[in-house]
């Protein structure tokens, strides 16, 4: 219940923010969009695994907007639905191989990865237009052609109910049979098996469903800056979402939101105040909560709503 | 009268110089309650893991209910119906002990919904039987890691037990266990088998307990079966005193 609560008032809190001080309209989409992607980190940290290279999803599903918009100038919601689909389906490819590794084995393949695809995009800059990236005009949004103020409002809300349906439907998968197999992946594997359960394949529907949420914070995130850069899939941003991850706390689904609120709002007003040092800005709040709170802003707000286990 | 569940013919497995399995022939009839003894290395164990696909035979061949099962994984021998409980009792420490007989129990299905909360996807009914059945009803909210050594072996098999198989093999469940909770632990556990008429195999090295509970005793010597039969013939045979009861 006390989820919830928190839940409705960081919704609201998001239109009224958006609404009362319109200059924090991208801030709050930018934050919204990691989101989601790190919803998809935290899906494999209930499992024990760490995952250093998932930003190489959201950069598939971005490129893919910009190759799809530029090419045939398709509707901003269909762009979102395609992209995703195409970053779906490459975890889907990769967790055949990936899910096969655990801890820090793990870890570095997906990082392994996701430099390869950084280095490809950068190297091929006919196509992709290398460093520099690829821009693309404003897509019509829901068959609409907006101007960039209403456009900016009608994608807040677009990635307000992605945001919100997804984290639900992430609450759900936690909380069902191949979600609780999941966790279990983090204690014990062999019980799993013994049980009658394939850890590999349990594993990979995780992979499967934080590819999907990676892919789609990635397609939004391109839709909303309208410019794509290999940047989106260096292992610093993959390290951000980890960052942010850990920040939020991976006991609920909206530990990804409002540790993506933290971090890009500190982010956003320590570059403002303290230009040059934001990082040292962010690290200590990181620092801070990890002794405050190991598990995370989630764990905070649990500590509050429940007894411990004991 | 009474089927085969379980047979082996010729299994042999070696470990370097080290025989732990030495062409063992041996069958297993619906009903009974077989206890496995031996003194520490004799291949009681290797002989749990080959059958429960943890370890695959050099040579010979598993049978379980006709089908041959030799070098099947353990997933697809559990589904076949044969669950095990360990030594070290193995659990899902972070979960409560509802939710590790609910993943459990989520394992009887082929398709779950993967949007669906666990307790309406599962059958809660057979969950809450089996945690009353093994007495752990008033800590099924606490966290598995929480519980004492007697309990965590009691959710081991109780998690195995919520598969319905049709035979359970417990490794050892009374080691660790202290001397005051052995007894109660294992009436418990035989209650639940008897209640749900499981077939059952046992490791154990208390041998009060062995002639409590067993049907019938096989004695493992260096990876051979020694004696085999009614609990007093065996546990009076000379060998058997001699290398494996001690006298």
């Amino acid at each position: 219940m006390f989820i919830r609560l928190v839940t409705v008032a960081l919704i609201v809190l998001t239109i009224i923010i958006s609404h009362s001080f319109p200059w924090l309209k991208t801030p709050v989409i930018f934050s919204l969009c990691n989101g989601l992607a790190v919803l998809g980190v935290i899906v494999l940290i209930r499992a024990g695994q760490v995952s250093f290279g998932h930003a190489m999803y959201s950069c598939a599903a971005g490129y893919m907007v910009v190759f799809l918009a530029r090419a045939y100038q398709l509707d901003g919601l269909l762009l979102i639905g395609l992209a995703t689909s195409v970053a779906t389906v490459f975890s889907a490819l990769l967790g055949l191989f990936i899910v096969r590794y655990r801890g820090i084995f793990f870890g570095m393949l997906n990082l392994a990865f996701s430099m390869v695809l950084y280095s490809i995009i950068s190297k091929f800059t006919t196509i992709t237009g290398g460093t520099d990236g690829l821009s693309f005009t404003r897509p019509p949004l829901a068959g609409f052609v907006l101007e960039r103020d209403a456009f900016e409002t009608a994608l807040l809300y677009v990635v307000l109910a992605c945001a919100l349906i997804c984290g639900l439907l992430a609450q759900r998968y936690f909380e069902s049979a191949p979600g609780q197999s999941l966790a279990a992946i983090k204690t014990n594997e062999t019980r799993l098996e013994y049980l009658g359960i394939s850890a590999k394949h349990v594993f990979w529907m995780g992979y499967l469903f934080s590819g999907f949420l990676a892919g789609l914070g990635g397609s939004l995130f391109a839709i909303a800056q309208g410019l794509v850069t290999p940047e989106a899939g260096y292992w610093v941003r993959s390290g951000e979402f980890v960052f942010i991850a850990i920040l939020g706390g991976s006991g609920h689904a909206i530990g990804a939101y409002l540790g993506a609120f933290i971090f890009e709002f500190v982010r956003f007003y320590a570059a403002a105040l303290l230009t040059g040092a934001w990082q040292i800005t962010l690290g200590t709040v990181l620092i801070v909560i990890i002794f405050l709170a190991p598990e995370g802003l989630v764990g905070m707000l649990t500590r509050f709503r429940l007894p411990a286990r004991r | 009268m009474n089927q085969t569940l379980l047979k082996t013919t010729g299994l042999s497995l070696s470990f370097g110089g080290v025989t732990a399995c030495d062409g063992i022939d041996f069958e297993l009839t619906e009903g009974e309650r077989l206890a496995i003894v031996g003194q520490n290395g004799a291949g009681k164990t290797t002989f749990v893991n080959i059958c429960t696909g943890y370890l695959t035979p050099s040579a010979g061949q598993v049978f379980f209910d006709g089908e041959d099962i030799t070098g099947l994984s353990p997933r697809k021998i559990t589904r076949r119906g044969v669950a095990r409980s360990f030594q070290i009792p193995q659990i899902f420490a972070e979960h409560t002990v509802r939710e590790c007989l609910l993943i459990a129990a989520s394992a009887r299905r082929d398709k779950l919904g993967f949007f669906r909360s666990i307790d309406r996807s599962v059958d809660v009914a057979s969950v809450d039987e089996t945690l009353k059945l093994v007495q752990l009803s008033q800590r099924s909210h606490l966290q598995a890691r929480l519980l004492p050594e007697g309990q965590r072996k009691l959710l081991d098999v109780a998690m195995a037990l919520v598969l319905n198989p049709r035979l359970l093999i417990m490794d050892e469940p009374t080691s660790g266990v202290s001397s005051e909770e052995k007894h109660g632990l294992m009436e418990t556990l035989m209650q639940a088998l008897s209640e749900r008429n499981v077939t059952s195999i046992f490791v154990e090295h208390d041998f009060e307990i062995v002639a409590r509970y067993a049907t019938r005793i096989a004695a493992w010597i260096a990876g051979k079966i020694a004696a085999d039969g009614p609990p007093k013939q065996v546990l009076e045979d000379p060998e058997v005193i001699r290398n494996v009861i001690g006298g």
